[in-house]
């Protein structure tokens, strides 16, 4: 309907399979211009959506890693003074021109870039507490201020902004108001099938539902540290193909479990049951001879 | 009326601002929704930060769309609130302003204008937007360009969404106060200088610069780093059950606070005795004695107790609650190991200190100085727990 607010725009791309209601927290983010946050187990695509509307709108994509030691500062811009200082020494640039000491960030780059950009804040619980705090004046006005050349970057087109979050810390409540939240839920065996399909389009029916089904029961185990997820799921697909495995093999022996289980205790927990198992059909063998 | 619905959220908890509020008016007035289902995710997406929340966010949704059927029920309400007047009477001055601060005769005949449109273009029922294929939120089956756009939501209702309360798992009631205790513990760092020097000392950087006679010398030092080490004991007893959630509030900022060099922690019941619990259910426990050997008397101890029990239980000999403990030690003799060994120990005590007019808990806080289990009590204890012995 309203295709000329250009709501609706994003539709997903080839190689990524969306559900609807994160359609339209995408498409409503770009509507009302504001920042996505998503949230969701590891491994549910989180990042792969930015790349994914970067690839679907095609514009490019700045991505912002947050590591625990990043400072807000370092998105804006960083002052080389270290280099300007050994310039005035040795170089042969002017050194009264600051401007070339002044390297913007990644929401820098992502504000001067003549086209729209896509800009992804990578794993933003990752750093400090406070630094979604420190951000949120910048996203709001989408421009900063540079005391040193007196200077304000002002964004020439608002960019889409997603942030992926683990929820290994909480967010401030000011940062969390001004965005849109989607929490990717785990996807069902039916979108899940979808999802593997574009990746193996060429897989056989019976192998993947053997695989889905292991996959799933894998899941309920409740016990295990860390569940498998979407990524392991593909990542084990990939080697049952590559080791020719024939479907049936598949939900009795479990081939590869570690490309599924990452943590030795759930590697050890899932052999030890998996021990349990056989040596119960031992038993019922020798009751039967008997 | 349709705010109602945004007092219905406050009252299930879900804690949405005035300014979300405005972001879901802007985005219906624009018109962006186009049945209940759409209605249901897009002010899921704007009201709700975290998946803690969709539970209370289902409930409040059940509770006050049950029976609406049609999405033109909800634009009559809205618009009707819109139009009266003496809703306004009802809102706070600052939400006023805020509503003020919007065009609202602008909004209202966009708003208008959209339904017009959309009722007349598609189907004119009670949708607003046919489900069929040609529209570009026709809900089940593929998308027109060809890509399958999900097959979750295909064809079901928003309240049957809310009502299957997928969510029930994610609540945790906890959240709250999690992120002030974090920054009460903040305070827990002692910083110093450990691992590869990689930071550049400006000041002996110029002084050594200065004696070169301005040929520039870097000077590089190793940067600072938390060395705070944490040791956390938590009293499980009986008479803590009130205080469960304040204690696993503090217990879950502690552990999810990255910044300590280490954390251990480990329970107890009322007093502390020859072993600790590493895990309740599990029955794991290690012995105190092992405990005081391979800790560093530089841990920051946090005890959390009411430190409130028999007094045969912290002074005899077998006087621990638990009968098959057997303790040949009294528990007042391992607190003061423990009192002894670390350098810098605290207690926190969940109750009110008007309630400490207590035998025992006079015992204990003759032993570790003792704190309030608030946030003002922590920020004291953070504080003497980081001062120079």
């Amino acid at each position: 309907m309203a295709n000329s607010d250009g709501f609706d725009r994003f539709s997903g791309s080839p190689d990524y399979v969306i559900s609807e209601p994160l359609k339209n927290a995408v498409n409503v983010t770009i509507a009302l211009e504001r920042p996505l946050l998503i949230r969701g187990e590891p491994g549910t695509g989180k990042t792969l959506l930015a790349h994914s509307i970067a690839h679907g709108l095609e514009k490019k994509l700045v991505i912002w890693n947050i590591k625990s030691t990043t400072k807000a500062q370092e998105g804006l811009y960083v002052y080389d003074t270290v280099q300007r200082l050994n310039d005035s020494r040795f170089g042969d640039r002017d050194v009264s021109d600051i401007k070339q000491y002044i390297k913007l960030g990644k929401l820098g780059q992502a504000f001067i870039s003549p086209e729209q950009v896509v800009l992804l804040i990578d794993e933003v619980d990752k750093a400090d507490i406070e630094f979604p705090n420190d951000l949120l004046n910048e996203l709001d006005e989408m421009s900063f201020y540079i005391p040193e050349t007196n200077e304000t970057v002002t964004a020439i087109h608002r960019p889409i902004v997603v942030i992926t979050s683990n929820a290994e810390k909480e967010l401030p409540d000011a940062f969390l108001r001004r965005c849109i939240f989607h929490y990717i839920e785990f996807p069902n065996s039916e979108l899940m099938e979808e999802i593997t399909r574009v990746h193996f389009p060429d897989i056989k029916d019976t192998l993947l539902r053997e695989a889905l089904k292991t996959f799933y029961k894998l899941r309920e185990i409740d016990d295990l540290r860390k569940k498998p997820s979407t990524s392991e799921l593909i990542d084990w697909i990939h080697a049952l193909i590559a080791g020719g495995i024939p479907h049936d093999r598949i939900s009795s022996e479990i081939p590869f479990v570690g490309t599924l289980l990452k943590k030795e205790t759930d590697y050890d927990y899932f052999m030890a049951r998996m021990g349990r198992k056989s040596y119960g059909k031992n038993i019922d063998v020798y009751r039967m001879s008997h | 009326m349709f705010t109602d619905f945004f007092y219905t959220l406050k009252s299930r908890k879900v804690p949405v601002s005035i300014t979300e509020w405005m972001t879901l008016l802007e985005a219906l007035s624009r018109g962006y929704i186009s049945d209940l289902d759409e209605f249901y995710y897009l002010a899921r997406a704007i009201l709700v930060k975290s998946e803690a929340y969709y539970d209370h966010y289902d409930v409040a949704f059940q509770e006050y769309f049950k029976g609406i059927e049609t999405p033109a029920e909800i634009s009559e309400q809205i618009m009707e609130w819109l139009k009266d007047p003496i809703n306004r009477m009802t809102l706070t001055e600052e939400e006023r302003a805020l509503f003020d601060s919007m065009d609202f005769d602008e909004l209202l005949k966009e708003f208008e204008k959209r339904l017009k449109e959309q009722t007349e273009q598609h189907d004119g029922g009670s949708h607003w937007i046919g489900r069929g294929g040609t529209s570009p939120f026709g809900h089940s089956g593929y998308h027109p360009s060809g890509i399958r756009v999900g097959g979750e939501s295909g064809g079901r209702h928003a309240i049957q969404i809310a009502q299957e309360r997928r969510f029930q798992n994610y609540r945790s009631d906890l959240i709250l106060d999690v992120r002030q205790i974090k920054v009460a513990l903040r305070g827990l760092r002692q910083l110093t200088r450990i691992g590869p020097e990689d930071e550049l000392d400006l000041e002996r950087t110029i002084d050594v610069t200065c004696k070169n006679a301005g040929e520039i010398e870097m000077v590089w030092t190793r940067s600072r780093k938390n060395a705070v080490k944490v040791l956390l004991l938590m009293d499980v007893g009986g008479s803590m059950f009130p205080f469960a959630d304040l204690c696993s509030q503090l217990f879950s900022a502690a552990h999810s606070s990255t910044h300590f060099k280490d954390f251990q922690y480990f329970y107890f019941h009322n007093c502390i005795y020859d072993y600790l619990f590493q895990d309740i259910e599990r029955q794991e426990w290690v012995s105190t004695d092992h405990l005081l050997h391979i800790l560093e008397p530089d841990y920051k101890v946090i005890l959390v107790g009411d430190a409130r029990m028999a007094m045969q239980e912290l002074t005899e000999k077998y006087g621990a609650i638990r009968y098959y403990e057997r303790n040949d030690t009294p528990g007042v003799i391992r607190l003061k190991q423990i009192a002894e060994h670390f350098t810098h120990c605290v207690w926190l005590n969940p109750e009110e200190p008007y309630y400490w007019n207590h035998p025992t808990v006079h015992l204990v806080g003759k032993l570790f100085p003792m704190f309030e289990l608030t946030l003002d009590g922590l920020g004291q204890a953070v504080r003497k727990l980081v001062v120079k012995r």
